[in-house]
């Protein structure tokens, strides 16, 4: 954690000063901003009706209540969207980090030829592309309309992912120890299992989570390509349909859950759509930010 | 030993021979094997589209099919400049992103610059956690936290406000509020992971310069301004040159989480256009042209501001 150790800091004069005092106040300021929202949506989850209809809800829960939970957990259509995604993101993951692999090590490798043009490539993807219709058209004449391979396939492959990852291959394993593979007789295949991927364990973990989190919270193909299939709707579209649309005309979609008052269903579906990133975050945020910082420096 | 001699070769420029291409090709084969698969998709889900564009020189008829539509030349241009509703989306699209830049890239900076300052590590580290959160959420999520914080009738703020004897205010239902609204939830948004970054840039700077300017006699504030904010310039240019990139650009899902039917006036962007053209009424030639254009401008723009800081003296990103 270099970048937490900071620059700045003189050891031998750590008393708090005025402008000390005054910039930690800055940040708590600006933490609290980053936070009272989140839990104030999870009080109102967690109250009754009446408080909430009183105005009466701000950061604690009043007249205590899982009763909208409940009825989220009997509703087999939020259950089915919560499968979807999940199936969704772990397939996507998985072949995003085997498409991400399977470029960069051949690219972080001084002696593969043509490395420049296949670089070339692959990174012009990120400044320029087709745009929405066309990808559209492409989703439609490979027949992917409406079913999960349409959220599964085109984003699936990341110039970004790959460039953090080549960075690292190229910088974060020592030469010497592929030469000494390459003496004993091992091919690219056997060094790529053996050396590298186990040495790379830290922007693995980095590039996958990049990949599960974007999968999550996408929506706007789904959007696009999931039309009639309602049976296949993301989580973050179901939640677009049941929370967004409904905030605007007060109706809610066809759905088994009906409460007096949709302000805490509302509440209760945003904190339920929160929670499996939320119970991940702290455990990986360490992996986060060491994997953009391996990006960043080196660039 | 084919292998090791090969390396051998690699090491030693001096006795390196000039190869044919075959040559390579049978000595790293599995390497060229490995970068296939993710070829094959990169060409059929970003190359393959590319040619869609051509139907924006096309009359394009579902029916008549990609090849069997009519060319039209510029004439899909020229409708499209001529459109009211085009012209509102690009103003849209530039107003929106220019404020964006100008909130959303500068506070990660200033708040970069803070969280350096602090001494103490743990303080640093439970509130950048706290700064990330909102990076991990997804815009439906957020719009839907900013309805139930901010809404008119229910929303806490409005709540507050009342409470301390003010009059509530509608910050998504009229146009300029919610503009307002939208530029603060993207600082929001962003701030904190965009710390991350410029972090990384501070902790690679030499702290014997510290020192130095400290034995100088220089103040905490020259430090920043002398050392640090210099220290980090050249990463700050590139992402800015990255960010300039997207100015015609901008995001689909934020936009459309937080627009609503009573604020129609900004939220009518480039890309909330390509939608509504393209796939809610099916003219797929203007959709593709409004596209084609926002991808020019922006890689003309990348392209420009990447010359501009070459000029500069900064390394730049092409």
């Amino acid at each position: 954690m270099k970048a937490t150790a900071g620059g700045s800091a003189v050891p031998h004069k750590a008393r708090i000063d005025i402008w000390e005092f005054l910039i930690r106040l800055a940040i708590i300021l600006v933490s609290l901003i980053c936070l009272l929202p989140f839990i104030h949506v999870v009080s109102k989850s967690l109250s009754s009706d009446s408080f909430v209809i009183a105005n009466k809800v701000f950061l604690w829960p009043q007249g205590f209540t899982i009763e909208a939970y409940k009825k989220i957990f009997a509703d087999a259509s939020i259950l089915r969207s919560l499968y979807i995604t999940v199936i969704v993101t772990v397939l996507f993951t998985i072949l995003g980090m085997i498409l991400t692999i399977c470029a960069a090590y051949p690219l972080s490798r001084a002696q593969f030829k043509g490395r420049r043009v296949i670089t070339f490539i692959f990174l012009f993807t990120m400044y320029f592309s087709g745009g929405i219709i066309p990808d559209y058209m492409n989703i439609n004449n490979l027949g992917l309309m409406d079913t999960i391979w349409s959220l599964v396939l085109p984003l699936s492959f990341s110039a970004f992912n790959l460039l953090i990852m080549k960075t690292s291959l190229t910088h974060g394993i020592p030469v010497s120890l592929e030469e000494s593979a390459r003496i004993d007789g091992a091919g690219h295949f056997r060094i790529l299992f053996s050396i590298v991927l186990p040495l790379s364990k830290p922007i693995m973990a980095t590039l996958a989570l990049f990949y599960a989190v974007g999968r999550w919270n996408a929506y706007q193909d789904a959007l696009f390509y999931i039309k009639h299939e309602i049976s296949l709707r993301p989580l973050q579209l179901k939640l677009y349909y049941l929370v967004i649309q409904a905030s605007e005309s007060f109706q809610l979609e066809a759905t088994q859950v009906q409460l007096s008052n949709p302000e805490v269903l509302k509440a209760s579906v945003v904190v339920f759509a929160t929670l499996p990133i939320l119970c991940v975050y702290p455990f990986v945020q360490k992996y986060f930010v060491q994997g953009v910082m391996l990006g960043a420096v080196k660039e | 030993m084919k292998i090791a001699s090969a390396s051998k070769t690699n090491q030693s420029p001096l006795l390196r021979r000039k190869q044919g291409f075959a040559y390579y090709l049978q000595r790293d084969w599995q390497l060229y094997l490995l970068v296939m698969l993710p070829l094959a998709f990169v060409i059929v889900f970003k190359y393959l589209p590319m040619t869609g564009l051509v139907i924006a020189f096309k009359d394009y008829k579902i029916a008549r099919g990609f090849w069997g539509s009519e060319w039209v030349g510029m004439e899909v241009f020229q409708e499209l400049f001529a459109k009211a509703d085009f012209i509102k989306a690009v103003r849209n699209t530039l107003l929106l992103n220019v404020l964006d830049l100008c909130f959303s890239f500068t506070m990660p900076i200033v708040l970069a610059l803070l969280l350096n300052e602090v001494k103490s590590i743990r303080f640093k580290r439970i509130n950048q956690t706290i700064l990330y959160l909102p990076h991990f959420l997804s815009w439906v999520i957020i719009g839907a936290i900013a309805y139930q914080l901010l809404s008119e009738g229910g929303g806490v703020v409005n709540n507050l406000i009342e409470l301390m004897g003010g009059t509530r205010i509608p910050f998504l239902q009229e146009d300029n509020n919610w503009l307002i609204s939208y530029l603060a939830i993207g600082v929001w948004q962003s701030m904190g992971w965009g710390t991350i970054i410029y972090l990384a840039a501070m902790s690679g700077i030499n702290p014997e310069m510290y020192e130095a300017a400290t034995v100088d006699g220089a103040g905490r504030w020259r430090k920043v301004w002398n050392i640090t904010l210099p220290s980090i310039r050249a990463t700050i240019v590139t992402l800015l040159i990255m960010a300039l990139g997207k100015v015609m650009d901008g995001s689909f899902e934020r936009i459309y989480a937080l627009q609503n039917k009573a604020t129609t006036e900004f939220t009518t962007t480039i890309p909330v256009l390509v939608y509504r053209w393209g796939i809610e009424s099916g003219n797929f030639s203007r959709a593709t042209a409004i596209g084609l254009f926002q991808s020019v401008i922006g890689i003309i723009l990348v392209i420009s501001a990447d010359r501009v800081a070459k000029k500069l003296g900064e390394d730049g990103i092409l």
